[in-house]
């Protein structure tokens, strides 16, 4: 969109065409807790990631999301929270986890039809001199009760990121859950 | 293949100060919505909300957390028929200092679940916050009025309303 801007203001610049492009989408099975995103090429500057979650589960109150970067299952990850349940604002933290770990992932025991909603921004994840940034706005409101958050995570490894598995935290994933990869060219 | 998306709908500079503007007969070829709100002044301290398919019912509910850059806090709305909120719930919208929001409706053409929205407004000077929101309807999203939650404020000349689809391959 700016390199369109910029081919409007100065004749010189060639208008690109959209930087933003959908590169995967992956839907729930209702019999499986993980969706994973492999191959993702390192050709974006960044990924967005957008999703509606549920899961089959009966656990009360939200289930978590555990998010791990190019199969690593070390203890490497970071997750700082900001969250708001309505009546008061919260701040957690997780360090050294296995994981990032968002929650707003309501379970068969929420109303049906609600589903927790997400966008994920991962920034220079082809960069191999960095650690790397996650950052998310999510929530989930249950008309009375729910909670919004803003959420940083950090995969603290240099490598691409080539493949984001997301598994719920409790049951399998709802068929109508689903997960939306897209690439921002940089 | 990756697939080009992001793709502007609409856009509405309002000529004169006015309760709302609705954009109508958004196609359902998107998988999510977003709108882009700039230039946001308002005759009083209002929230920003908005209502879809002219559902005026109270089928509507959110939670926020805002901060006002001494303190952050958390309120909600339950069975509330004003729409989602778009933002400014905690403060309000300024009279005079320009905000911006940034929302989006998730899965908004997807006719078996609930519509969920998540916002971010910014108001420099009063308030950032961030909110989801629930429509408790499954029907397609296909018209979206954005107004001033109080009915007598009005939304100001030259706030300006864009609405973008991006699809999902």
């Amino acid at each position: 969109m700016l390199n369109n801007i910029a081919a409007l203001l100065d004749a010189g610049v060639a208008a690109s065409t959209n930087s933003y492009e959908s590169i995967a989408t992956a839907n729930g099975t209702g019999i499986s807790g993980v969706i994973t995103f492999s191959s993702i090429p390192s050709t974006y500057k960044h990924l967005q990631l957008r999703a509606i979650v549920r899961n089959t589960s009966v656990g009360t109150g939200e289930q978590s999301i555990l998010v791990i970067a190019n199969g690593d299952t070390g203890a490497n990850y970071a997750t700082h929270r900001l969250t708001g349940n309505g009546s008061a604002a919260g701040a957690q933290s997780y360090t050294s986890g296995t994981d990032i770990v968002p929650y707003f992932n309501p379970s068969s025991l929420n109303t049906a039809g609600i589903y927790g909603a997400y966008v994920w921004d991962i920034l220079d994840y082809a960069n191999t001199s960095k650690n790397k940034t996650f950052r998310l706005l999510g929530g989930v409101d249950f008309n009375g009760s729910g909670t919004v958050g803003l959420i940083s995570g950090a995969w603290f490894n240099t490598a691409a990121i080539n493949s984001l598995r997301f598994t719920s935290g409790g049951g399998s994933w709802t068929t109508d859950t689903q997960f939306a990869l897209y690439g921002i060219k940089g | 293949m990756p697939t080009a998306t992001y793709e502007k709908i609409q856009t509405y500079t309002l000529p004169s100060n006015t309760n709302s503007h609705t954009f109508t007969s958004i196609p359902s070829t998107y998988t999510d919505l977003v709108i882009i709100t700039s230039n946001l002044t308002c005759t009083g301290a209002y929230t920003l909300t908005a209502q879809l398919n002219s559902d005026t019912g109270s089928n509507y509910s959110w939670t926020v957390l805002s901060g006002n850059g001494s303190a952050a806090s958390s309120l909600r709305a339950a069975n509330d028929a004003r729409g989602l909120c778009f933002g400014a719930y905690v403060n309000g919208m300024s009279t005079t200092v320009p905000s911006v929001a940034v929302s989006t409706i998730l899965n908004y053409s997807n006719t078996t679940t609930y519509k969920t929205s998540l916002s971010r407004l910014s108001t420099a000077s009063v308030e950032v916050d961030a909110n989801v929101s629930l429509w408790r309807s499954t029907a397609a999203v296909n018209s979206v009025t954005l107004r001033s939650s109080n009915p007598v404020g009005s939304l100001k000349t030259g706030t300006i309303f864009t609405i973008y689809g991006i699809k999902a391959a």
